[in-house]
């Protein structure tokens, strides 16, 4: 149960800047997602929480303390690595008693919280067991005994589920989840899958190029990016340039009502956007209603995908499976003004 | 597969390692041993009384050798093993030139750096002292000691090292749970490649040593080009025998971790 809070934290390697002054509180108990593609700098700012590196510029605080001066052993930050994920000449038991041995706890005590920590992650019984007898999914459950057990001021894990194969990603991010809520440790973790973050996270932290691009909920990346970029990072790339006038925003295809309290871009150059899935492609009243070419459908099972043209923009949208149309047809398509949201222009497009 | 990979191993081991010794236990015993004759005429254990007699110096050799290997092991990892460490996770300025002049000493035959060392060694009047020989043995041996552990590192990586820090593991005690045990098959390799090499330099140790500190080379030398032959072999086997021991030793400690190790562990 400790608050975060990182200040204008910066890191430098020689010239390039790997993290550019970025501000975050985490909340006690919440679970954050650093999310981006690779080297966006996530997994440096995690080394920078631990003190494994020290920032260029800027503070880290644990509770409103700065950590800055402490070292890595005394920070109580615990960090799971995506791979060398055990030490390979332990057996399970002393891999998960570790920190407590490190902390001087008691050999009787250690043994006691080890089987319950096995309990906890579902692998009762296998302290004798040596690292590379276990599969990839194990070793990971392991490793997150042997950094809960500490009862980590913070957790830190980089790419949890990376290595792991489909069922044991779905099964290891439940556990993951549910130990979080129970223990109620503050923990972040890096991902470059963005479902997995909207899936695990209270908050996600959005970056590109060490900048942080947006800090929400899961739901605002899908329904109020920031930005053409983050809209694009989250599957949605339909995008019509346009001009607010209060209520209304003219562009190429004629004039789209927008509701003005549910924007948030001023009057003037903005970038018009729905996403796929908000589309009606069987349009149920007048409003909004555009007249657009189909470029290309593919039947994906539960719904069909559809390309459009939408004034030289080639739009997605997802229509009902058994949905009828044609390649090369026009049809009249209806953006709700309730699923319209305005970007800020790119490059005063 | 791995099985008959394995008994290759452990037969070119044998023909390489074993059989050359056999002549030589034969010519120890060898009292009278003249051609054409299959094996010796008469047999004797005089050359081995010699080899134990102090007037050999053979006993005192092999303590200095053991002692300078021992010795010259300790140094070589003290000096060999953050550098080491440095080298395999490091970047910085100067590492291409570092890790070529690591590289020299292997290049240049020992006998032209140790004769610009020598005027050194004499003005700082380490010329036939213990440590003299030892610091020269050391020219050899850090390369390979760097080479072996670089290698070790760069697979290690730091991330447990990194883990254990930040599970409250103060940088001593990363060093002694985590990284030790888990460097210490490569490690006893380097060591034993230490060890090895130590054990065999002469020129070396001639130059520096001067004749005051004898190891077991020094007086095994001037029987290779003498005529008693079984004294020759009897001092041959006994400065052969700790080089066996250790590679045996080793590969028992490293286990089955490659054929050719694995190989030698059986024996």
């Amino acid at each position: 149960m400790t608050h975060v809070m990182l200040e204008g934290l910066t890191r430098r390697f020689d010239d390039v800047i790997a993290v550019n002054n970025l501000n975050l509180e985490v909340e006690s108990g919440e679970l954050i997602a650093f999310l981006g593609p690779s080297g966006c700098g996530k997994t440096t700012t995690l080394r920078m929480i631990t003190g494994l590196l020290l920032p260029s510029e800027g503070d880290v605080q644990f509770d409103g303390k700065s950590m800055i001066a402490v070292p890595t052993e005394k920070r109580g930050a615990v960090m799971v690595f995506q791979k060398h994920l055990l030490f390979p000449t332990m057996d399970v038991a002393r891999n998960v008693g570790f920190g407590l041995k490190m902390a001087g706890i008691s050999k009787k005590e250690i043994d006691r919280r080890v089987s319950e920590m096995l309990e906890l992650v579902h692998l009762p019984g296998f302290e004798t067991r040596r690292p590379h007898e276990l599969s990839g999914g194990q070793q990971q459950r392991i490793a997150l005994a042997r950094a809960l057990i500490v009862r980590p001021n913070v957790l830190l894990l980089d790419e949890p589920l990376a290595n792991l194969d489909a069922n044991l990603r779905l099964e290891m991010r439940e556990l993951i989840r549910t130990i979080q809520r129970e223990m109620n440790i503050t923990s972040i973790f890096v991902t470059h899958d963005q479902e997995e973050a909207v899936m695990l996270a209270d908050r996600i932290a959005l970056m590109f190029d060490g900048v942080l691009q947006q800090f929400d909920v899961p739901k605002a990346f899908y329904e109020r990016p920031n930005s053409a970029e983050v809209a694009h990072f989250f599957r949605n790339d339909n995008f019509l340039a346009g001009t607010r006038h209060g209520d209304c925003v003219e562009t190429g295809l004629g004039s789209l009502a927008i509701l003005p309290d549910h924007v948030t871009q001023p009057d003037g150059k903005v970038v018009v956007t729905v996403r796929p899935e908000d589309i009606y492609l069987a349009p149920t009243s007048d409003e909004n209603l555009i007249h657009v070419k189909v470029l290309a459908q593919v039947y994906m099972g539960t719904y069909k995908q559809v390309q459009l043209d939408v004034d030289g923009n080639k739009w997605l949208a997802h229509g009902p499976a058994d949905l009828d149309i044609r390649e090369g047809d026009t049809i009249p398509i209806q953006l709700p003004k309730t699923h319209i949201w305005l970007l800020p222009p790119v490059n005063g497009k | 597969m791995q099985r008959t990979f394995r008994w290759l191993a452990v037969i070119a081991i044998v023909l390489g390692v074993a059989l050359p010794v056999i002549p030589q236990i034969i010519w120890s015993l060898a009292h009278r041993w003249l051609f054409p004759a299959l094996l010796p005429t008469e047999w004797s254990m005089s050359s081995w009384e010699y080899v134990f007699s102090p007037s050999s110096r053979v006993v005192e050799g092999f303590m200095n050798s053991l002692e300078i290997a021992v010795f010259v092991c300790i140094l070589s990892i003290l000096v060999g093993l953050p550098a080491a460490r440095a080298i395999a996770l490091n970047d910085f300025k100067g590492k291409g030139i570092i890790e070529w002049l690591l590289m020299v000493p292997i290049i240049v035959p020992g006998i032209v750096s140790t004769l610009g060392i020598h005027q050194l060694f004499i003005r700082l009047h380490l010329t036939n002292t213990f440590i003299g020989v030892s610091l020269v043995h050391l020219i050899p041996c850090i390369p390979y000691m760097v080479l072996v552990m670089v290698s070790v590192f760069s697979n290690y990586g730091t991330e447990l090292e990194d883990t254990a820090r930040t599970l409250g593991a103060g940088p001593i005690r990363v060093f002694l749970n985590v990284t030790l045990p888990g460097i210490l098959p490569g490690l006893m390799v380097a060591t034993m490649f230490t060890f090895l090499i130590s054990w065999g330099q002469y020129i070396t140790t001639v130059l520096i040593g001067g004749g005051t500190i004898v190891t077991l080379p020094v007086v095994l030398f001037p029987f290779i080009t003498g005529i008693n032959y079984s004294n020759a072999a009897a001092i041959s086997l006994v400065f052969v025998a700790p080089a066996i021991l250790v590679l045996i030793f080793t590969s028992r400690q490293l286990g089955q971790d490659s054929a050719v190790m694995g190989g030698f562990g059986r024996l």
